[in-house]
């Protein structure tokens, strides 16, 4: 536990000494915060058009008409994002050849890759902290229901940190970030659209295909319920991709 | 304390190490030669617990590398080939890292990277990037690093490649200098370094072992012991007759030989000799001819 907190507190450091965690922020919340305008405005359009068409006030829900899309479009930032903030993490100890000095230190090569995750992790919490000053827009100027708000972010956790897992996987297989990021991209990407490829297919093979997708177990959370299923499977996708991750150097060292 | 027995390292389409023996005694320090891609690295590598073997075994202070890693671990010492330095880290930074991977207690991290500080003189880059710092201290940080938990045994892949000749006589001073406190192993191209430096040697050539040898065996140069005491006049006349010869000078019954390249046929020396009446009883090869012949020795001949 110690060392995994060592090897985080390393990664941490190459995260905020380096530009590229405040570049990654930046680039969120410039994005996200067009999203969150954009979605505000056309709520505010919504509203009153509603309210003079007469419908009672208390119809109109803040959770559903703002936060439930702008959760959705983050999600889709994320999957651009998050590779680039994963690519580095095993591809640029393979490329500097420091991972010799990791690999023969006499850390667990499970504390080595809780570490590295845990730092990821923390910098992603952090990003995501930010966008929360959105939120408190929201809560100046109208009454949105927190405990939804609490689940979508937990979701939009969860969901990060199974990207965050297949980003780590993805760099461990080569020492080329452009690659390691490109990889992840793409796996995260099909992943979230794997129930839209089930929906033609026959039934069974349909409700796997929607099982195995991130998109039909965010959609829920997104929209404030919270299932220990969906939880369960983020927390599962994520533990696979360390597990997985593993294995990868377990496999290179026989190679 | 270092054995390897029987040691064979396959990637997929080669063999880097076949069935290689060696040990070396607590305390003393052994030199690894062999031409570029000999398996030297390779060896390292099992040594560290970097890769598996896949026949034989690797012990350090008996322990199996194969069996508890993280024994072996905890008291080896590594300076891979590249220096792996985290550009982004301070030099202090960088020291108290490896210092927590390796277990360090808390406490013992300040004064232990004080310790390896001043044993490497990196005082004057102690607060710089470790991106910024030149070729010489970069490798002094790499030594650093590797004593910082002061294991019993230093390995040490090319400690001094790519150095100036004043850095390489300095690096080759803190080597020295860990002598009696822990077992070293360092893998070099230049047997000047190994004979200065090492107690013995270890020579290998395409993944096989070619010879092992001590400090007493290879001396500092040729030396063709006669049966008899020998005339001063010897030396002089021979180092006339025969211009490979740098130096030649008699010491009672032995005659001390300097070469300027390794003597590929040590017969006319021999035979000059021999028209002169002198008894040859025993030659010793310097290491550089013993390494020559080792290295160039055809495969059925290797010991």
């Amino acid at each position: 536990m110690r060392s995994a907190w060592t090897i985080a507190k390393k990664e941490l450091k190459a995260y905020l000494y380096s530009p590229v965690a405040y570049v990654l922020a930046a680039f969120f919340l410039l994005v996200s915060g067009f999203f969150f305008y954009n979605i505000l405005a056309w709520a505010n359009e919504q509203t009153v058009r509603m309210l003079q068409q007469g419908y009672p006030a208390e119809y109109l829900d803040v959770n559903q008409m703002l936060f439930q899309p702008f959760f959705g479009n983050v999600a889709i930032v994320l999957i651009f994002l998050l590779p680039l903030l994963t690519m580095r993490l095993f591809a640029d100890e393979k490329k500097t050849r420091t991972e010799e000095l990791l690999l023969t230190s006499p850390v667990r090569l499970g504390a080595i890759i809780a570490g590295k995750y845990l730092a990821a992790l923390i910098v992603y919490a952090g990003i995501l902290l930010l966008t929360a000053t959105y939120s408190l827009f929201a809560f100046a100027y109208g009454n949105p229901d927190p405990a939804p708000l609490l689940t979508a972010y937990l979701g939009l956790f969860l969901l990060g940190a199974s990207f965050i897992a297949v980003g780590l996987l993805a760099s461990a297989l080569t020492e080329n970030q452009v690659i390691a990021a490109g990889v992840s991209f793409s796996a995260i990407l099909l992943i979230w659209v794997l129930s839209w490829v089930g929906e033609g297919g026959p039934g069974a093979w349909r409700s796997v295909l929607a099982y195995l997708s991130f998109f039909s177990h965010f959609k829920n959370m997104a929209g404030g319920v919270i299932d220990t299923q969906d939880v369960i499977y983020f927390l599962t996708f994520s533990f696979l991709g360390l597990y997985l991750t593993r294995a990868v150097f377990e496999f290179r060292k026989w190679r | 304390m270092i054995q390897v027995e029987h040691l064979t390292k396959k990637f997929a389409e080669t063999v880097a190490v076949r069935d290689i023996s060696f040990a070396v005694e607590k305390g003393r320090i052994w030199g690894f030669l062999g031409p570029n891609g000999a398996g030297k690295t390779t060896t390292m590598r099992v040594l560290t617990g970097y890769l598996p073997p896949n026949e034989g075994r690797a012990l350090i202070d008996g322990i199996d590398v194969a069996s508890d890693p993280r024994a072996v671990q905890r008291r080896v010492g590594y300076l891979p080939e590249v220096v792996p330095v985290y550009g982004e880290l301070t030099v202090k930074e960088y020291l108290r890292f490896v210092a927590e991977l390796n277990g360090l207690e808390r406490r013992k991290i300040a004064p232990a990277v004080e310790r390896a500080v001043e044993r490497t003189n990196l005082q004057p880059v102690y607060g710089r990037l470790a991106r910024n710092i030149s070729r010489g201290f970069r490798q002094r940080l790499g030594i650093a690093q590797a004593v910082i938990h002061e294991p019993h045994v230093l390995i040490l892949d090319e400690p001094t490649i790519g150095l100036d000749p004043a850095q390489i006589v300095e690096i080759r001073e803190m080597i020295r200098s860990f002598r009696g406190s822990a077992t070293v192993i360092l893998s070099s191209h230049i047997l000047a370094e190994i004979t200065q430096v090492c107690d013995g040697a270890v020579i290998i050539k395409e993944g096989r072992l070619m010879a092992t040898l001590t400090r007493e065996e290879w001396g500092k140069s040729l030396e063709i012991v006669a049966a008899a005491p020998l005339a001063g006049e010897l030396a002089a006349a021979l180092a006339q007759a025969f211009p490979a010869l740098a130096e030649a000078r008699c010491d009672g019954a032995s005659l001390k030989l300097e070469f300027l390249r390794p003597p590929g046929d040590l017969n006319p020396i021999l035979s000059w000799l021999l028209g002169r009446d002198v008894r040859i009883r025993e030659i010793k090869a310097g290491l550089e001819a013993l390494y020559m012949k080792a290295v160039l020795a055809e495969e059925g001949r290797a010991s």
